[in-house]
């Protein structure tokens, strides 16, 4: 991350937005701090609803916090209409000009910042040929697919030079292969250009793979802010490890350095954990994490419920003598089978430093 | 090959697709084609001593919608009267469209961003004076101008002015008149225009630096500019031949072309000049539609320019 500037080239302060008024109100937003670093790639991420993109309109200027402010570049915003702030959106719906072609569309931002009309048209040439739209550059937007409608609306968006730029669930509506194949154009033209990407997306893998850091939303607040692996490894709590990855939440009461589950087995906390002796809390492990091992070995003796195929990988799930389940994830052995039938019985380990105690 | 059972049944489908239509052809034909018709050969005709026509093929009444013979010396000139009320009709028109569209255009936005349930509610008090016959409405405009009317007494009970404005029995009178009875032709096309942009767009360019005034002039016009020009052309087209507006709320000396023609079928006792005056009209109507049509079905490709 470059940090020339000090200054974040986001930063909401207790921004907080509420729809409506009286018994009706809706709080989209609940007092939200947040600094993003200039040329960082940040994903906001949630399930719809969260206030996600609210955050978005509220930066790109489209929406005026009730209470809070929203600063660029270290410069207060709260007031400027999206016209005057130097971020520009891509949206979900691309929202092409139909009247116009490829390359007016790229050049509007340019004409309304009146600039001149060769430095227009270079930098129009230099866009086109940016998102690898050159051929298409005379063509009406109805005239292109969705992956080009995809680039144009990029281009549009980058060809001002914006501070920061802010994209608004831009792959949803694409399909699978050409969402990966944008995933990575995405990150290139970050890496191109410099500019901070401000990515909203309720899609964790895309989420994971693309961002410098992301911020996970729910309820209108951030619940973590990290970088991928952190908020992978590391959840804050429950709601992030769930929304983020698959993963095994084990309920249980903590008692001298152990978790003591209610169907009786007791697991030794994770390094580090601190619990109040008798507090309730949950265990989590990633799938991927649970090592079986041959029954009678040292562990947590289950039983294989049932064994899924995934080509890749193999899920098992398994119940735990006291009834609690836990899936497990196993690399697909050549065979495709790995032994493990339903009613097996194997011994659970957990890898070290994999599990992670939550609080309640 | 057809049966002959299968060619019967297609006769008689054809029998039954003529019969249904007879109504609507003898309308078109005898109800609409047929005026027309006569119109036309009317304006090739003398006129008659009292009125109608007499039977002798002539292009008087066409040259006399053009030119005029003096008097007194004889000499041919240009018939300014005529000229004069034809340019009063298309500058009437003109900005009688141009004023419903500087009303319509507010309006039509307005009720196009309104929750979905209250547009109808909105549309229908658009259309509202539609229920009620022109000539009363007419009448209830010149009540509210006229130097005792509403308009005025209420300007001198608040001393705003001492005398009377005079606004009935002049163009002003009949522009009122006609922006009011005919704003709803405006709204309607307006209305379903904006009803179908989607706002996005406007969003997105107001995010691209576009300042408010731009936004609506880059993006928001030309992109509803089919509901302007449909809007425009049905205002236009009516106001051109308007005859009830000007007669009541012009008086005698502000006559439209209707009115004109209107005087030639009656006291000017000169019906090829009526006739010829009406092809004229009818002309004129048919360019803005042409030009209509032009601009409708062209294609979205036009160059850069703010």
């Amino acid at each position: 991350m470059a940090r020339e500037n000090p200054a974040p080239a986001v930063e909401a302060r207790a921004a907080r937005k509420v729809y409506g008024e009286g018994e009706g109100a809706v709080v989209a937003l609940a007092g939200v701090d947040l600094a993003i670093a200039e040329g960082e790639f940040f994903t906001l991420l949630g399930p719809s609803g969260c206030g996600k993109t609210t955050l978005l309109r509220l930066i790109a200027g489209f929406e005026t916090p009730t209470e809070g402010a929203i600063l660029l570049g270290g410069a207060e915003v709260t007031a400027l209409p999206p016209n005057r702030r130097k971020v520009n959106t891509v949206f979900q719906s691309y929202a092409l000009f139909p009247h116009l072609t490829v390359a007016q569309n790229i050049a509007f931002g340019l004409e309304m910042l009146d600039k001149p009309r060769a430095e227009v048209s270079a930098t129009v040439a230099e866009m086109l040929a940016l998102v690898r739209m050159e051929p298409m550059a005379g063509r009406s937007p109805a005239q292109l697919s969705g992956g080009q409608q995809q680039r144009v609306a990029l281009a549009r968006a980058l060809a001002p030079r914006p501070r920061v730029l802010l994209l608004d669930e831009p792959l949803s509506a694409l399909d699978l292969k050409l969402r990966k194949e944008m995933q990575s154009e995405l990150k290139r033209l970050q890496r191109e250009t410099g500019i901070t990407f401000v990515f909203v997306t309720h899609d964790q893998e895309e989420a994971l793979t693309m961002s410098d850091r992301i911020a996970v939303m729910s309820g209108g607040a951030i619940r973590q802010v990290g970088a991928p692996r952190e908020v992978y490894n590391r959840p804050a709590d429950r709601f992030v490890a769930d929304f983020i990855g698959e993963t095994n939440f084990l309920e249980g009461r903590v008692e001298d350095g152990r978790l003591h589950l209610p169907g009786g087995e007791a697991i030794r906390l994770p390094e580090g954990a601190a619990a109040a002796e008798g507090a309730a809390a949950t265990l989590t492990i990633r799938p991927e994490q649970v090592r079986l091992a041959p029954e009678g070995e040292d562990g947590l003796a289950a039983t294989v419920a049932d064994s899924v195929y995934f080509g890749a990988d193999l899920h098992l799930h398994l119940r735990l003598a006291g009834g609690a389940a836990l899936v497990a994830r196993l690399q697909s052995p050549p065979s495709g089978e790995a032994g493990l039938a339903p009613g097996a019985v194997v011994s659970v380990r957990f890898a070290p430093g994999a599990a992670q105690l939550l609080e309640g | 090959m057809a049966s002959a059972a299968e060619r019967a049944s297609r006769a008689e489908d054809v029998r039954r697709y003529w019969a249904l239509c007879a109504p609507a052809l003898f309308l078109l034909l005898v109800g609409a084609s047929g005026p027309l018709l006569i119109v036309v050969v009317y304006s090739f005709l003398e006129p008659g001593d009292y009125s109608g026509v007499s039977w002798r093929f002539t292009f008087d009444a066409w040259i006399n919608v053009f030119f005029q013979k003096d008097i007194f010396d004889e000499t041919w000139g240009v018939a300014d009267a005529h000229l004069t009320i034809f340019w009063r009709s298309v500058r009437l028109s003109l900005l009688t469209t141009a004023i419903t569209f500087a009303f319509g255009f507010p309006m039509a936005w307005f009720i196009a961003t309104r929750p979905q349930k209250e547009r109808a509610l909105w549309l229908f008090l658009v259309t509202i004076p539609f229920w009620t016959n022109l000539l009363i409405r007419t009448f209830a405009i010149m009540e509210v101008i006229r130097n005792q009317g509403l308009l005025n007494t209420a300007l001198m009970g608040l001393g705003l002015i001492e005398t009377p404005i005079q606004i009935l029995y002049t163009d002003a009178a009949v522009l009122i008149g006609m922006a009011y009875v005919y704003l709803p032709l405006m709204v309607l096309p307006l209305y379903a225009a904006i009803d179908r942009f989607d706002f996005r767009l406007a969003e997105a360019a107001y995010d691209l630096y576009a300042s408010r005034w731009r936004v609506m002039r880059r993006v928001v016009l030309p992109i509803v500019r089919p509901g302007v020009v449909a809007g425009c052309i049905l205002v236009f087209v009516p106001s051109l031949g308007a005859y009830v507006t000007p007669r009541v709320l012009g008086g005698g000396k502000n006559m439209m072309i209707g009115n004109f023609i209107e005087l030639q079928f009656g006291q000017g006792r000169n019906w090829p000049l009526g006739a010829a005056l009406s092809m004229l009209l009818l002309m004129i109507v048919m360019i803005a539609l042409l030009a209509y049509v032009r601009v409708s079905t062209r294609k979205d490709a036009h160059g850069h320019g703010a």
